[in-house]
């Protein structure tokens, strides 16, 4: 595989893509803490609507752009690397970042999106996760992976 | 109505849904695949981890266009903040309103700006205990994210599309934990 990084033009492209999903994401309503406090209850289809969406389309585009051979744009084939299946390391880690998850009623993209709000809390919730990101790496070889 | 302000609306979860799977594919096509939470570990490489963890000696220059993508991001949010803001705030349920007043959160009074995006009321500097909450929460997304491999978007949209099993695992932990938090911690958390 052809490992390129990217030049300007194309990082300009990212930055695109990523102003597009700060959109998506806020006139989803998928970044509300409400949302996702209401999702957790079952209270509303809206957060299962959405990502049930996603994934049923994303699953026919992943498998069409596989079998069609689609060279991406670095040159390299559509695919996706599996991880290691460990099933405790699965349930732990889900449950870990779950417990955040509804508590700050953000998952990271949305952290940055709420952060171009003015919802300025963010910013501390952003660099507790690059903290906690930190000490996985310190503590990661004691845990089950 | 012009395109603004039918933009601005609200949008319905099958619409959100299937821009969500644009950007996925956006990203498939190219040549990378989705995810937010690595950029917490290239914050802790920018801030030079790598020189005294192995596990934070990435190559930053494979990672620009994911903080390009970030920043991205945060420029979206204050868009669809101002120029798309939504007339309403979030209609979220009957039910989920009521349950906000056991929580001491009048909603959609809750959040200053009016929007039902977050609970100022909770999430404020003022406020020891959400910055205490807003700490742990944080702590627990960028730990659990990075030992799991993957956030949301990694997992649930990603993973999934791709049909990986260990990301239905990991996505069914996030359950389990949003779970736990919402009906037995927080009750107790924010009311104490």
């Amino acid at each position: 595989m052809n490992q390129t990084t990217e030049k300007l033009p194309r990082l300009i492209a990212f930055f695109a893509v990523g102003i597009l999903f700060g959109i998506i994401m806020t006139k989803s309503e998928a970044i509300s803490w409400f949302r996702i406090y209401e999702m957790f209850r079952f209270e509303s289809f809206h957060m299962f609507g959405i990502i049930g969406t996603a994934v049923v389309i994303g699953a026919i585009a992943m498998f069409l752009m596989k079998k069609s051979n689609l060279k991406t744009l670095r040159d390299t084939a559509v695919s996706y690397t599996p991880m290691n299946f460990n099933l405790p390391r699965h349930i732990i880690a889900g449950t870990i970042f779950g417990l955040g998850w509804a508590l700050v009623g953000s998952c990271p993209g949305p952290m940055y999106i709420l952060l171009g709000h003015g919802y300025w809390m963010f910013a501390l919730i952003i660099l507790s996760a690059v903290l906690g990101t930190y000490t996985y790496g310190v503590v990661k070889d004691k845990l089950p992976h | 109505m012009n395109i603004i302000e039918i933009i601005s609306q609200p949008w319905h979860w099958a619409f959100s849904g299937a821009m969500i799977a644009l950007v996925l594919i956006l990203l498939t096509w190219m040549g990378r695949s989705f995810g937010v939470s690595m950029s917490f570990k290239n914050i802790c490489s920018i801030s030079g981890a790598g020189k005294k963890n192995t596990f934070f000696n990435i190559n930053l220059k494979d990672e620009y266009w994911r903080m390009i993508f970030v920043l991205g991001g945060i420029v979206g949010g204050t868009i669809g903040f101002t120029l798309l803001k939504s007339p309403e705030p979030v209609a979220i349920a009957d039910a989920t309103i009521q349950s906000l007043k056991g929580l001491g959160f009048d909603y959609p009074a809750s959040d200053e700006k009016g929007l039902g995006f977050v609970p100022t009321d909770m999430y404020n500097f003022g406020n020891l205990k959400g910055v205490i909450f807003a700490i742990l929460g944080g702590f627990l997304v960028g730990f659990g994210s990075r030992y799991g491999d993957g956030c949301t978007s990694g997992h649930a949209i990603s993973g999934l599309s791709h049909l990986q099993i260990s990301s239905l695992i990991t996505v069914i932990g996030f359950f389990i934990g949003g779970l736990i938090m919402t009906h037995l911690l927080m009750p107790i958390f924010f009311t104490l």
